[in-house]
């Protein structure tokens, strides 16, 4: 729970189209799973209708995360709007659950950029250009990326370092880890206090 | 003098515990529902933690989403993970102190419809629960909105979300509708107006004579598909319609505490002069019966109206997404919509499986049967709607003219239970999604009120309502 996210090296694999969806990251028919898998089951699902066959066993081995050098993979790369429809927080358990915990891509679908902060994943927007640098070598076989969050840079295989830009409050939610329950609960006084001022006045409201 | 405020700005105002100043705020949260698709899960945090909800008699809980409606279901669903999420999430409700309307109560139901019909959401109060169409809710006057699951963890723990404070919209319906126009042909006309995107980062309140003069029940149906113009809320300003309503519902304010609720939320809706960042027009004179012929609700004509053409759009992107709609669809460009054959019609969903919905319907079918061939469903609402149209001798109307009459629950609205439509079948429906493979593998939704889903039920084929009915 209280994990943070600092730095980051490891395998980063291309997927570069536009406007993946939440539901072609996590396909709806694996949501119920979640009461069998917890959060942190959903890995096995990730991508399940572009990576495995209609069996959901058999990899499909022209899926780029079928490929041997890819199965540990820690940062996805891909282009405009990524995580866009449905708001399932499933699909950000998935990317997480299969071990990536970093998405860079020009532009995010909205509610899943929130997601990814509350589950310790970093959305990395960086503009394309750069993406289809470090793209163009992980192709030659150079696929190694760093990330630095603190320092606000992504280093490419050949050395090259790029910068991103990050709101402030959400950059210190990963690198502290911060658990919204416990900061919240911190407070506990404050909320207290303003429910015993709303009970006077909207009495209704509380069933007890 | 204060500042005239929005419907919504006072609710905000009176919810806002903390504001971070970065556009988001720390709001009390005055009710959570939950579904059998959360499960035991959302319990973690508090599980880990050892600690127990401050507030339980805030929250209530259902089985809707991932459970069967045939007669005689229990807790088994042919969708894996169901079996656990309805045991997993009856045990913690147990555990916690928390009201839960199980398989079997006659209040269980589809969340967004029991929790009107219960008169736990009350106008002027904020309520979340994990379902996107929880929009619906603020049909009644309040703040409703879906959360995710690490929100609603976070509600369990603390009574409290935070929220971002959303860009405010009003959309005004001018003139009267004309008959056989419903509230769900004035939100599908809105949308196809409008556009799937126009409420992205909204709050919509909807305005005007038009919806002054809607009950309730289509209200509801108007809010519910809020979130089709991607707008994460919806409201409309409770009135007199509205307390008449709630009066008397089991968890509705009683006696003098009646009195000063009504008092309060009189106070609520959107001051003269108040300032939205958006406003719109409709005029509700022009409106007729809709029906949708593609793979957004966006994608919507009258009845009487005809396919779109890509061969006439007027630029490259327009053609290429009319093809793709089509494609699935697998319309005739440029032709009648009407009397396109029907597989399938069905009547359910937080849209519109209220009482209302089924008189409406059962209007239409008493007398008539299902045409030959068709696949014809009710699902209703909740168990209190099914059993006030067994009163009312409804579900004979239903089953004498072929339909099957079914236990409440979500069902073909989102597909996760085991009810499935005929592969690649044309279904007519009463529900609020018309995406691709949202009701079965190939299933082509046709998004319509439940009078239109009777009508296509009767004659086989996509039917003008207003022909029908004179
Ligand atoms: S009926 Fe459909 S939209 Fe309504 S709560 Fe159930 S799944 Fe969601």
């Amino acid at each position: 729970m209280n994990e943070s996210f600092t730095t980051l090296t490891g395998t980063a694999v291309p997927l570069l189209r536009n406007n993946i969806d939440t539901d072609a990251i996590l396909p709806s028919r694996f949501l119920t799973r979640i009461n069998e898998t917890g959060k942190d089951g959903f890995g096995g699902f990730l991508f399940g209708d572009w990576r495995f066959e209609k069996d959901e066993k058999t990899p499909k081995p022209d899926f780029v995360l079928n490929a041997p050098y890819y199965k540990d993979a820690k940062i996805l790369l891909a282009r405009d709007n990524f995580g866009c429809g449905s708001s399932r927080e499933h699909a950000v358990w998935a990317l997480k659950g299969y071990g990536i915990r970093c998405v860079i891509a020009p532009s995010f679908g909205e509610i899943f950029f929130n997601n990814c902060f509350k589950n310790m994943v970093l959305p990395l927007v960086l503009d394309e250009a750069s993406i289809e640098a470090i793209a163009a070598q992980i192709a030659e076989g150079q696929r190694e990326v760093s990330i630095d969050l603190e320092a606000q840079t992504v280093t490419a295989p050949d050395g090259t370092t790029f910068t991103f830009d990050i709101d402030g409050a959400r950059k210190e939610t990963l690198l502290k880890g911060l658990d919204a329950i416990g900061v919240t609960l911190e407070g506990w006084d404050e909320i207290k206090a303003w429910q015993d001022a709303d009970r006077a006045k909207r009495p209704w409201n509380y069933l007890d | 003098m204060s500042q005239p405020r929005t419907l919504f700005q006072k609710i905000w105002d009176d919810h806002e515990i903390k504001d971070f100043g970065n556009g988001y705020s720390l709001l009390h949260v005055d009710r959570d529902i939950m579904h059998d698709l959360l499960g035991s899960l959302v319990f973690e945090p508090l599980d880990k933690r050892g600690m127990k909800m401050p507030n339980p008699e805030l929250h209530f809980a259902t089985m809707d989403h991932g459970i069967e409606t045939e007669t005689g279901r229990t807790d088994e669903t042919k969708i894996a993970g169901g079996k656990a999420g309805v045991q997993g999430l009856r045990r913690k409700c147990k555990e916690y102190g928390i009201t839960m309307f199980d398989l079997g109560d006659e209040r269980q139901g589809i969340c967004h419809v029991f929790t009107p019909e219960q008169g736990i959401a009350l106008p002027g109060s904020t309520l979340i629960c994990g379902d996107s169409h929880t929009s619906t809710i603020g049909g009644l006057g309040l703040l409703a909105w879906g959360a995710g699951l690490t929100e609603i963890e976070h509600v369990l723990a603390t009574q409290t979300i935070v929220a971002q404070k959303p860009k405010t919209m009003r959309i005004n319906f001018e003139g009267k509708t004309a008959p056989g126009v419903t509230a769900k042909d004035m939100i599908l006309y809105t949308i196809g107006q409008l556009g799937a995107k126009a409420g992205n980062g909204y709050v919509v309140e909807y305005a005007g004579e038009a919806v002054r003069a809607l009950p309730v029940e289509a209200r509801l149906t108007m809010a519910n598909m809020s979130i089709e113009m991607a707008a994460r809320y919806g409201m409309i300003a409770a009135d007199d319609t509205t307390f008449d309503y709630l009066k008397g519902r089991p968890y509705a304010p009683k006696g003098e505490m009646w009195d000063k609720a009504v008092e309060y939320w009189r106070t609520l809706p959107t001051d003269d002069g108040a300032v939205f960042d958006r406003e719109e027009t409709i005029d509700a004179t022009k409106i007729v019966p809709m029906i949708t012929w593609g793979t957004s609700p966006q994608d919507v004509i009258g009845v009487d109206g005809h396919v779109p053409d890509p061969a006439k759009a007027g630029d490259a992107d327009k053609k290429a997404y009319l093809e793709r709609a089509l494609a699935y669809t697998g319309l005739t460009p440029g032709a009648a919509i009407e009397d396109t054959p029907i597989d399938v019609a069905f009547i359910g969903s937080c849209t519109n499986a209220r009482i209302s919905d089924l008189r409406a319907a059962a209007n239409i079918l008493k007398g008539r049967k299902v045409a030959d061939g068709i696949q014809a469903w009710c699902v209703p609402g909740s168990g209190l709607v099914k059993k006030e149209a067994e009163a009312e001798g409804i579900d004979k109307v239903f089953k004498e003219a072929g339909f099957e009459w079914r236990e409440p629950g979500c069902s073909m609205c989102v597909s996760l239970g085991g009810d499935k439509f005929k592969q690649g079948g044309r279904a007519i429906s009463s529900t609020n999604r018309n995406f691709e493979n949202r009701q079965g593998v190939g299933v082509r939704t046709h998004l319509a009120s439940p009078e239109m889903v009777a009508a296509a039920a009767v004659t086989g084929k996509v039917t003008d309502i207003r022909k029908l009915a004179s």
